[in-house]
């Protein structure tokens, strides 16, 4: 296939913040690159790091969990659990085998559009500096 | 073959210029448990909706994908026309091929690559999608309202004029909180009793309120349209069924004691009111200064009592009440500047007061009639300082917060001296001036002109000499010391969260911000609603705030109480955490992670493994009325009992799967 050559990386975004700023970049025509597959989740402290051990085992070649900024998860609480999980998250990639530069937590909110398509570029041409 | 049905939606051009819909509808029907596949103009269209109906029926579909816009869109659409068909409106998946691929990316194969893996994603999704079903609760049509200042009078009136019943409760004896304190009120300088007690009159009148003084919430257990709250009645020694309020009682007490309400600038007997105006318009004795409680002697109220309204022996009582929503509004008090800031004197002077205690002295039925005098002496005050901030925008001493009203009623208390006081002086000591109100620059701007000196920076040094009071600071714009010997210092000192609101809020399991005060479901989206379904804020409690914001809030977050109390049931989202109780080790590892409380550890029976005994073990319980579906507890449990209805585990893990098939 084509596409083989190009890395494939999943996003898990919550649906308040991320999900929605990504719905907005798309209503603003920005253009970033295909590799990214967001699945959709409630929360970022929905996600449980066993999702994203699975999405590299499967052959993810970058990982991102994206939620609302600290202090404005729609449920309040739910990503200070979160970054307090993705702190420790370099540690299980690295016993895992897996290079911790292809995993990354950030903060997009709803409104964050720009923010959504910078970071989606970012992380594809780091993670294309990676090699497959 | 699980028969799903994908029905992939040109959006007009939208999607269709963008990618290859033929050649994702070609991918969909070779996906295994894909069973049809279908192309149209436009998904969310009559005749779009139509298509896939007669799909269903036709096909005898079970499960169905759209690929089309966002889910943020037209899930609910396609929802509700699945309620048309037989399928269960949550065997639906959306595949987001618009925002999300045609819209932002510009290589037509490789958008078209993206969209087969998104219908792909939805697909495997989907097979583990089950049957759900909204549920609904009752709701009980009653209000409680917590804190009967002008926040919790407001909002008591507004849900009582829609027709509901409400319970306005407050700790004090009487209702009016801080502002029935205040003099004449920024920057229309209406005289605050005016405008305040008629409507406490009108609390006390009206049909659909039950007003409950003296009284305090013990413990809050249920949620949304079916609260439980345990009240405590705390014992008033004064039988308020039959007494007049006629005052002889008040009178004839011989105890004197500091008045909390003047601020300890008067003092009142043991059986007393708040204040003259109070509501409900009947006194009750404080058990910590009466003699006959404290010793048995005395005895004068019963003596005098013509009804035989007291009741030395009365007792707090428990009730439980049931309401459908509570509105939180207990306000704030003003910090205790003597512990924070030793510099000013710690309260070794009586004429350094706070700006309370300077409303109390300008009040006409304040402890002085409302002439400005010096606590110490009694003398006029030729020279007044006024030093805002106190405690405020001070992240060494005090809180890192502004207390937005005192900015305003510094300049208020300024021209209260000029206007009262003839030949006086008045210093304010600021930081900066902050008048963003209707009228307030305006007011600012007046109270200059009327002769007040704005000098900017922080008083370092407060101290005594002589006959004087001497405030030392700097003023950072000239970039020099000045001294002010003044005969009245008054601090405007920053509010702070009310006595026990961090109990309060621990009963109800609303949180607190930073500093204390009750964090909204959203700053801005959701700025009455606490993240408790059901619980409104209204008032200071939320956030320092003047009185007509205040108030503005207390309408809204009315309104959100009616809107709830308007409904006879209420549906609740099916897509809620759900425990495994065969799983379920009963560790309680999700309990402390849910930020609703929703989550309780309770006994449920088993039978013990090997000797099939009957026993009772812990297993953690979901309650839907609370629960809000985000699926933190998923993640804290250890044995994977505890699943999100919707979201589970193996659905997200189906999506990972699918994109390496
Ligand atoms: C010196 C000073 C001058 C001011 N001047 C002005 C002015 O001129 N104009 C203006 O717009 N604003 C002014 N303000 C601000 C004004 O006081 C507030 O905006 C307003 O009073 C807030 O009302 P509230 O109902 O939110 O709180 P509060 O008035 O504090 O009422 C809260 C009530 O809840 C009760 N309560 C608390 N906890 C509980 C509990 N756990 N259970 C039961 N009851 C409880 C309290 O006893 C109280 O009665 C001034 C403030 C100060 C300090
Ligand atoms: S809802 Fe966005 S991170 Fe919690």
């Amino acid at each position: 296939m084509a596409i083989d050559s190009e890395p494939k990386i999943v996003a898990f975004c919550c649906n308040w913040c991320t999900y929605t700023g990504a719905d907005l970049a798309g209503l603003n025509r920005m253009k970033y690159p295909e590799n990214v597959r967001v699945i959709r989740v409630p929360c970022s402290g929905r996600v449980n790091p066993q999702f994203i051990l699975r999405a590299f085992r499967r052959g993810a070649d970058g990982v991102m969990v994206c939620g609302c900024h600290p202090g404005d998860c729609h449920y309040s609480t739910g990503n200070y659990f979160t970054r307090r999980r993705f702190m420790l998250m370099r540690e299980l990639l690295e016993f895992n085998g897996i290079d911790p530069r292809r995993f990354h937590a950030r903060w997009i909110s709803g409104s964050e559009a720009a923010k959504f398509r910078d970071t989606v570029t970012e992380v594809t041409e780091m993670i294309r500096g990676l090699g497959k | 073959m699980s028969k799903t049905g994908v029905f992939i939606c040109h959006c007009g051009t939208n999607i269709a210029s963008a990618l290859d819909v033929y050649k994702v509808a070609e991918a969909a029907k070779a996906i295994p448990d894909v069973s049809y596949a279908a192309e149209y103009k436009y998904m969310c269209s009559e005749p779009g909706q139509q298509l896939i109906l007669d799909a269903i029926k036709e096909q005898g579909l079970k499960r169905i994908v759209i690929a089309a816009c966002s889910p943020r869109m037209h899930e609910i659409t396609f929802r509700k026309m699945l309620k048309k068909s037989g399928v269960n409106e949550y065997l639906l998946e959306i595949a987001n091929i618009r925002e999300q691929d045609s819209w932002v990316h510009e290589d037509t194969g490789k958008a078209t690559e993206k969209a087969i893996d998104l219908v792909r994603m939805a697909v495997a999704k989907v097979q583990k999608n089950e049957p759900l079903k909204t549920s609904f609760i009752p709701v009980t049509k009653r209000a409680l309202v917590i804190g009967g200042g002008i926040a919790g009078i407001q909002a008591a009136l507004d849900i009582a004029d829609a027709g509901h019943d409400v319970v306005l409760l407050e700790r004090e004896p009487s209702i009016g909180g801080r502002m029935a304190m205040l003099d004449k009120t920024f920057p229309t300088l209406d005289c605050s009793a005016c405008i305040s007690t008629p409507k406490m009159v009108d609390v006390s009148a009206h049909p659909n309120i039950t007003l409950m003084t003296s009284c305090e919430v013990e413990s809050v257990s249920g949620y949304i349209g079916n609260f439980k709250v345990a009240i405590r009645k705390k014992a008033k020694y004064v039988n308020h069924d039959i007494c007049t309020g006629c005052g002889l009682c008040e009178e004839k007490c011989p105890v004197k004691t500091d008045s909390a309400f003047n601020r300890g600038l008067s003092k009142r007997p043991a059986i007393y009111k708040l204040f003259p105006q109070a509501v409900p318009a009947k006194p009750v004795i404080d058990k910590e200064s009466c003699i006959k409680i404290k010793s048995g002697k005395c005895g004068l109220c019963e003596k005098i009592c013509p009804l035989g309204c007291i009741d030395y022996n009365d007792e707090d009582r428990l009730v439980e009440e049931e309401f459908g929503a509570i509105v939180l509004a207990t306000g704030y008090k003003l910090a205790e500047w003597q512990s924070m800031y030793d510099e000013y004197g710690a309260g070794r002077f009586p004429d350094v007061i706070d700006g309370l205690q300077f409303e109390r002295l300008v009040n006409a039925s304040g402890p002085t009639e409302g002439r400005i005098t010096r606590p110490s002496d009694g003398k006029e005050p030729k020279t007044v300082v006024i030093v805002k901030c106190v405690g405020s925008r001070d992240i060494k001493k005090g809180h890192p917060y502004c207390s937005r009203a005192c900015c305003m009623y510094a300049a208020k208390h300024a021209h209260q001296i000029l206007e009262k006081i003839p030949g006086s002086r008045v210093f304010i000591f600021y930081i900066d001036v902050r008048t963003p109100g209707k009228g307030y620059e305006e007011f600012y701007d007046k109270t200059r002109k009327d002769g007040a000196v704005y000098v900017r920076g922080r008083v370092s040094r407060i101290y005594k000499e002589g006959d004087h009071i001497v405030c030392q600071g700097e003023d950072s714009l000239l970039g020099r010391q000045v001294r002010v010997n003044a005969d009245l210092v008054v601090l405007e000192t920053a509010m702070e969260p009310s006595e026990g609101s961090a109990e309060l809020l621990g009963l109800l399991g609303c949180a607190k911000d930073e500093d204390g005060w009750i964090q909204e479901a959203h700053p801005k989206l959701r700025p009455v609603e606490t993240q408790v379904g059901g619980v409104f804020l209204a008032g200071v409690c939320q956030g320092p705030k003047d009185i007509p914001d205040t108030v503005a809030q207390a309408s809204a977050s009315a309104a959100k109480a009616i809107g709830l109390l308007n409904k006879d049931e209420m549906e609740t989202s099916p897509m809620i955490a759900s425990v495994a109780e065969d799983k379920c080790s009963g560790c309680g590892a999700c309990e402390p992670i849910c930020p609703y409380k929703a989550i309780t550890l309770e006994r449920i029976p088993d039978r013990e493994p090997g000797t099939g005994r009957k026993i009772e073990r812990p297993a953690a319980r979901v309650n839907a009325g609370l629960c809000q579906g985000c699926g933190a507890c998923t993640v804290a449990c250890r044995t994977g009992a505890i699943d999100l209805l919707g979201f589970r585990n193996n659905q997200i893990l189906q999506e990972v799967d699918a994109l390496w098939p």
